[in-house]
């Protein structure tokens, strides 16, 4: 067990240099796909540009401030999508029976599905996140020290495992219902959607939701509203944007049983 | 005549047998509404009376945008992706061989996929929304007509849009570019990101003088009754681009057809 887990991160390297290699075939290609990419999702931080054309705040929150919440949503789905994205596939491999093939190979099927087709040019999103982040940094007054530093760079990971273990968690989904490929968009890219805006114009019901069912405030606005020294909503303590490693390792344990789960009720199919 | 009308209503059954890929297409369109009314509810509390717009308009837009989106074709839709792909790998050859217009029959190919989708995945989110907020909806049969004709000419624009690109892989071998910028326009000018009327001054007249602006926004504000320049000249601009569109597609058919040489020898 030990072993295989140790064995995973250089697996997963070779299968993902496999893709980039091929990619690069044509760079000029790249290059274009991938500015194309980072055009497409900046669509969204282009909106917010746009409502503040005429308005100064938004649910309390500056177009800098803002801007940090979007950059933080945007790069932390845009890093769990580049990992994991791909394995919102593993319904059409299941349909049409390709997955059988993972299942013989000596790698782990779990690496298998979330390399396939792993393409760079998704980069676009984070990269464009980087750009807006920034941005917000250069016109927030933050008081910076080494500890926000490390809140900061330590929740954008967690909150890219917590995206990351949605994207597996809809892909598990996929082996009851083959087809259900777009459901685990409402809670990817619509916490995304979600997620770049402060939560509380949502209502205290949501908030509530996205704490303690789908912990999708945890992915950037705990952490975010701690940077920014903003009180956190429902009486909740300021140190609560402090507890995302810990949600993301509970979302990591629930993604890895659905996914065991799924596996092992798998049946191929027959004809 | 008959013909195309039994491709559009086989297109239409295709499409009504993915379920399960329809339930959680239209599930997922509801979230975003929510997601949605909660940001517009927002920002029409800090600017009530934004680009014209109250409230309940600003709600029903967003409904009624991602009960469109699917059908209209904003993101691209399955029908002319398969084209595409066709054109690239050869198999377009089999098309031509036919008896039929290769325009038409694959305009019959989309109605056929966008009216199963509006029934479904319009409806749907569409009845959720009117559940849970105060929306407006048209109240003369006269409107209902307008906005009936105003979707139909939408789905029309797209499709020539989306056609263009298909065929432009004739021309050039890797249409991604192609398909990228498409993406890119549609969803800035169509009123995706953000209704129109939000967008301030030149880029605001800009976009609504686009063939997208005509895929979604113009068909919400005749449900809305909120055309600047009234519902008629709203069906009008629609029709304009349509004939632009369409000609244009009539002509790249058949520029293509004669002269260019299938993949593959």
């Amino acid at each position: 067990m030990v072993e295989r887990v140790l064995r995973a991160p250089s697996q997963y390297w070779m299968l993902i240099m496999m893709w980039i290699r091929s990619s690069m075939a044509y760079p000029a290609s790249f290059v274009l796909m991938l500015f194309s990419s980072m055009v497409l999702t900046v669509m969204d931080f282009v909106a917010i540009v746009l409502m503040f054309s005429h308005i100064s705040s938004f649910g309390g929150f500056s177009l800098a401030e803002m801007a940090l919440l979007y950059a933080t949503a945007s790069m932390t789905l845009g890093i769990a999508d580049l990992l994991t994205g791909s394995i919102e596939r593993v319904g059409e491999r299941i349909r049409t029976g390709t997955f059988d093939v993972y299942l013989i190979r000596p790698v782990p099927a779990f690496l298998q599905t979330t390399a396939d087709g792993f393409a760079l040019r998704r980069l676009g999103r984070p990269l464009q996140a980087l750009v807006v982040m920034v941005f917000a940094f250069s016109r927030l007054d933050v008081d910076w020290t080494v500890a926000r530093g490390i809140v900061l760079v330590v929740s954008m990971i967690a909150g890219s495992v917590i995206f990351g273990a949605i994207f597996v968690l809809g892909a598990a989904f996929q082996f009851l219902a083959v087809d259900s490929a777009e459901l685990a968009n409402s809670f990817t890219y619509g916490g995304q959607t979600m997620t770049q805006y402060p939560l509380t114009v949502f209502g205290k019901e949501i908030v509530r939701a996205v704490t303690f069912v789908v912990p999708l405030a945890f992915v950037n606005y705990y952490p975010v509203l701690y940077l920014l020294d903003k009180p956190a909503p429902l009486g909740l303590p300021s140190w609560i944007g402090l507890l995302s490693p810990l949600v993301a390792v509970v979302m990591v344990a629930l993604a890895s049983l659905a996914w065991r789960g799924g596996l092992r009720r798998y049946r191929s199919t027959g004809s | 005549m008959g013909v195309y009308w039994a491709i559009a209503v086989r297109s239409f059954r295709r499409f009504s047998t993915y379920r399960i890929a329809t339930a959680s297409g239209a599930f997922t369109n509801t979230v975003f509404g929510f997601i949605l009314c909660g940001i517009y509810l927002t920002l029409w509390h800090e600017r009530p009376g934004l680009g014209g717009y109250d409230a309940s308009d600003a709600l029903t837009f967003v409904w009624l945008q991602q009960g469109l989106l699917m059908p209209v074709g904003i993101w691209g839709a399955t029908t002319t992706g398969e084209l595409g792909e066709r054109v690239r790998s050869g198999e377009i050859a089999v098309d031509l061989y036919r008896p039929t217009h290769l325009l038409l029959w694959w305009l019959s190919v989309d109605l056929g996929r966008a009216m199963f989708q509006l029934v479904v995945r319009g409806g749907a989110p569409l009845l959720v929304g009117a559940f849970v907020f105060d929306l407006k909806f048209p109240s003369s049969p006269l409107t209902w007509l307008a906005v009936a004709a105003g979707v139909f000419l939408a789905i029309l624009v797209s499709f020539g849009i989306r056609y263009l690109v298909a065929l432009s892989g004739f021309w050039i071998t890797d249409t991604r570019g192609m398909e990228q910028l498409a993406l890119v326009l549609s969803t800035f000018f169509s009123g995706m990101i953000l209704p129109l009327v939000v967008f301030p001054g030149a880029i605001g007249d800009i976009a609504r003088a686009t063939p997208w602006a005509a895929t979604m926004q113009v068909p919400i504000d005749i449900w809305l009754g909120r055309n600047p320049g009234g519902t008629g000249s709203a069906l009008l601009f629609q029709l304009g681009w349509i004939v632009v569109l369409l000609l244009g597609a009539q002509l790249v058919t058949s520029v293509a057809t004669r002269k260019v040489v299938i993949q593959g020898g």
